[in-house]
């Protein structure tokens, strides 16, 4: 036994068990986050059940286990329409249940409010919508509903049109509240000017809303009815349905296609039903600009730190103790970071700021209050050790024979750091810079002191100028799955969400480090040998 | 670059009375030697006597070490090294080095060559590809590379790396070339191309080697200095050295007694 160990073997069995684990936790927490959140946008059946008591249910059989009080196996029905039954999901005796049937004129919609419906179509009324080549019912249901998208742009124009028109009315408020701070007096003239021009920017602006509530009040004047499954009725306008469909008679290839758009769906549009539904993209471009900005501070500084630790500082005490207080910064408690970042540089900073640029807005803040900008510099200051460590460690690493050969041919030490050194250490700096960014895109907790919110009302870049709005607040995929997890009044129904936006977290650290890891490997081609 | 006028006759670096400190600890010991213009100076000598310390002191190389103090002088022409006036980009540029372990820098092999003139500001084509040509022509490398002037330098063998480093100190046209065993670390194939390459560029540079190896310096070098725990034990014509020392120690080295 004794010579056994003396082999070495089992310390290498040692570390190999110690991977194994560590990619066994991997695998199951991806594979976790994969199944539960992939699933989601699939449509499955509607089944109605047939229960003991004479009454029948309909919905989507979410999941199957035993009822811990009595030992008897139990469903879970999504059976949605939460306005008509209070809630989405019931739990069903499996012995209850006498029969089983997928009834193919089933419908599955996706509302705007009240999460989805599930039940019949009874009856249209689409007077005056272009539905008469329709065979069936729900032909006619899915044209009337193809007609009114048609019609939409004409009032997402009106909608864009009043932002812009809000936007400039809000910036001439802005400017007229500077003048008036300065000096009433000497401005009146370009006072007057102003108040006029708002007055008929505002006019022209209410013009327009009559005109977007009558074309709504037009388009919602368009219903269908529906009956669920007990035969309770339910009037629902057109415009509120987002997606019809049939899950019980569909095909595998048009399950994929719903599949597909609602896949976009998440992507690219806005949330809807606070947060618990609908699209993730301002939070995905939150979180991506967020670390953009990020990395544009860290990467510079904590290189520029690095360099100057490992090229420039004597080697003495101090050196030693900045060094310790680096590597230790890391272990900080993010909140601390959080809460430092609130104090200096939301009320310093952005008070100051506000002071002296922006006094006559007080005391509503402008840069006084959380922005995506202090939120990028506050994770940049958590970052920036990784960065400062990985540069360091890889100006360590390049042979001290490189650096005399550039000094004995009379290079100073700058152009040697520039032309040989740096070269040669960004790879390292490369992988300071994945690890940064992943540590990034995962923190909320210090976001929530300075500056990420539940629901942006607009992204912190836009067409108007200067298009990075550093001030506004912005939303982001790690503190959603705190929102929407633990916050959210539908916790069962956000469940599904709260994976899905695991999954886009770890997609975006994913896609950013494979990036950063492709960069680095063309690098490390130049460096070691290969053509120039 | 216009080389300076001067007396032929005298030493183009004079070394006097030089002491060398690492910290408390004496490195060099009042060393005194001359080295002539367009020999051979070979440096010998067991390790840790302080050739190669010597040799950095040359071209200030020991600067970049902490807690080095140097007294005595070192004059190179009329200008003293270790004169706080003197520019130690100016001296290293006339005084070049090529090391122990090759160093090209992780760029093709062309880009090796002109960093010394790109360093200097120099970027003008037309000198640049000159100099490649020359450079690597001087340091009997040219046929090897030719082909492959804008490949990586990393991909060469240690041979021909030595030679692209001899021909990056070459192409700023130094005065003095110092070799820190330069072929410690080559099979002796690649030693011999070096030890011929040094003949030949004796005729333009001065140059001083430090070397492990006595046959090496009896082959290469026209002056021999002897170093023992930190002190110039005997210098002369290399010859001399071989033949007839003057002291026992060189002689006990030389024939194998002990080091």
């Amino acid at each position: 036994m004794k010579q056994y160990w003396k082999t070495g073997e089992p310390l290498v069995m040692l570390t190999g068990a110690a991977l194994a684990v560590i990619l066994v936790m991997t695998l199951t927490l991806v594979g976790v986050v994969l199944t539960n959140g992939l699933g989601y946008f699939w449509p499955s059946h509607l089944v109605r059940l047939e229960l003991k008591d004479g009454s029948t249910a309909l919905g989507q059989i979410m999941k199957r286990e035993k009822n811990p009080l009595t030992g008897e196996h139990r469903l879970q029905l999504k059976v949605s329409n939460r306005d008509l039954y209070g809630q989405d999901f019931r739990w069903i005796d499996e012995k209850d249940v006498t029969g089983r049937s997928l009834p193919k004129d089933a419908l599955l919609l996706e509302r705007r409010e009240h999460g989805n419906f599930a039940g019949f179509l009874s009856g249209l009324s689409v007077d005056g919508l272009k539905v008469d080549q329709a065979t069936s019912p729900l032909e006619k249901l899915k044209l009337a509903r193809a007609a009114i998208e048609e019609r939409q742009p004409h009032l997402d124009n009106i909608r864009k049109k009043m932002m812009t028109l809000n936007q400039q009315a809000e910036s001439m408020r802005l400017k007229l509240l500077k003048l008036e701070y300065r000096n009433r007096e000497q401005h009146a003239a370009e006072i007057a000017r102003l108040t006029a021009t708002r007055e008929q920017v505002l006019a022209e602006f209410n013009v327009l809303n009559g005109q977007a509530t009558t074309a709504q009040a037009e388009i919602g004047g368009f219903t269908a009815q529906f009956k669920d499954v007990s035969g309770g009725a339910k009037d629902i306008p057109l415009v509120d349905i987002m997606r019809i469909l049939a899950p019980n008679d569909m095909s595998i290839p048009a399950k994929m296609l719903a599949y597909a758009s609602r896949v976009k769906e998440l992507l690219l549009d806005e949330p809807r039903e606070s947060n618990t539904e609908g699209g993730l993209f301002p939070a995905i471009f939150g979180t991506v600009m967020m670390v953009l900005v990020m990395s544009f501070f860290s990467l510079p500084f904590g290189v520029i730190a690095a360099i100057y630790l490992r090229e420039y500082a004597r080697d003495g005490l101090m050196t030693r103790m900045v060094r310790i207080a680096v590597n230790n910064l890391a272990g900080v408690p993010s909140i601390v970071y959080g809460v430092f970042g609130l104090g200096f540089f939301v009320y310093g900073i952005g008070g100051s700021i506000d002071a002296i640029f922006f006094p006559e807005r007080l005391p509503t803040p402008t840069f006084g209050t959380g922005g995506i900008l202090w939120s990028s510099l506050t994770l940049a200051l958590l970052t920036v050790p990784v960065v400062i460590v990985a540069t360091e460690e890889s100006l360590a690493s390049i042979p001290r024979g490189l650096r005399e050969g550039s000094l004995a041919l009379g290079a100073t030490k700058f152009q040697t750091l520039t032309r040989v050194l740096l070269p040669m250490a960004t790879p390292g700096i490369m992988t300071g810079l994945i690890l940064s960014m992943a540590r990034a895109v995962g923190e909320v907790a210090p976001l929530m002191v300075v500056g990420v919110v539940k629901l942006a009302p607009s992204l912190p870049f836009d067409t108007t100028f200067p298009f990075f709005h550093m001030d506004r607040k912005f939303m982001h995929l790690g503190f959603h799955i705190y929102d929407v997890g633990f916050q959210s009044p539908n916790v069962e129904a956000a469940k599904p969400m709260v994976y899905i936006t695991t999954l886009l977290l770890l997609g975006i650290v994913i896609v950013a480090s494979s990036m950063a890891i492709y960069f680095r490997t063309r690098m490390r081609k130049r460096y070691t040998s290969s053509h120039f | 670059m216009t080389v300076p006028t001067h007396n032929p006759a005298s030493p183009i670096l004079t070394v006097k009375d030089l002491d060398l400190f690492y910290g408390a600890k004496q490195a060099l010991k009042k060393i005194n030697i001359s080295m002539q213009r367009n020999q051979v100076t070979a440096f010998i000598g067991p390790s840790g006597c302080g050739k190669s310390t010597l040799l950095r002191c040359f071209n200030r190389m020991n600067d970049l070490i902490d807690n080095v103090r140097v007294e005595g002088s070192i004059s190179f022409e009329d200008q003293e090294i270790y004169a706080a006036s003197t520019d130690v980009i100016t001296l290293r540029r006339r005084i070049g080095m090529v090391f122990q372990q090759s160093n090209p820098f992780p760029k093709s092999i062309y880009e090796n060559i002109v960093y010394g003139l790109r360093i200097a500001g120099v970027n003008d084509k037309s000198l640049l590809d000159e100099t490649v040509e020359r450079s690597l022509r001087s340091a009997a490398i040219w046929d090897e590379v030719k082909d492959r002037l804008h490949d990586s330098a990393l991909g060469l063998s240690g041979g021909q790396a030595q030679r692209i480093c001899i021909a990056r100190a070459i192409a700023v046209n130094p005065e003095i070339i110092l070799m820190d065993e330069p072929c410690s670390a080559l099979d002796p194939i690649s030693t011999l191309k070096i030890e011929e390459l040094i003949d030949e560029l004796k005729r333009k540079y001065t140059i001083i080697i430090v070397t492990h190896n006595m046959q090496q310096a009896a082959r290469v070098s026209d002056v021999t200095g002897f170093f023992y725990l930190g002190e110039l034990i005997e210098a002369g014509p290399t010859r001399k050295i071989f033949t007839n020392p003057e002291k026992t120690q060189t002689e006990d080295y030389i024939t194998g007694r002990f080091g």
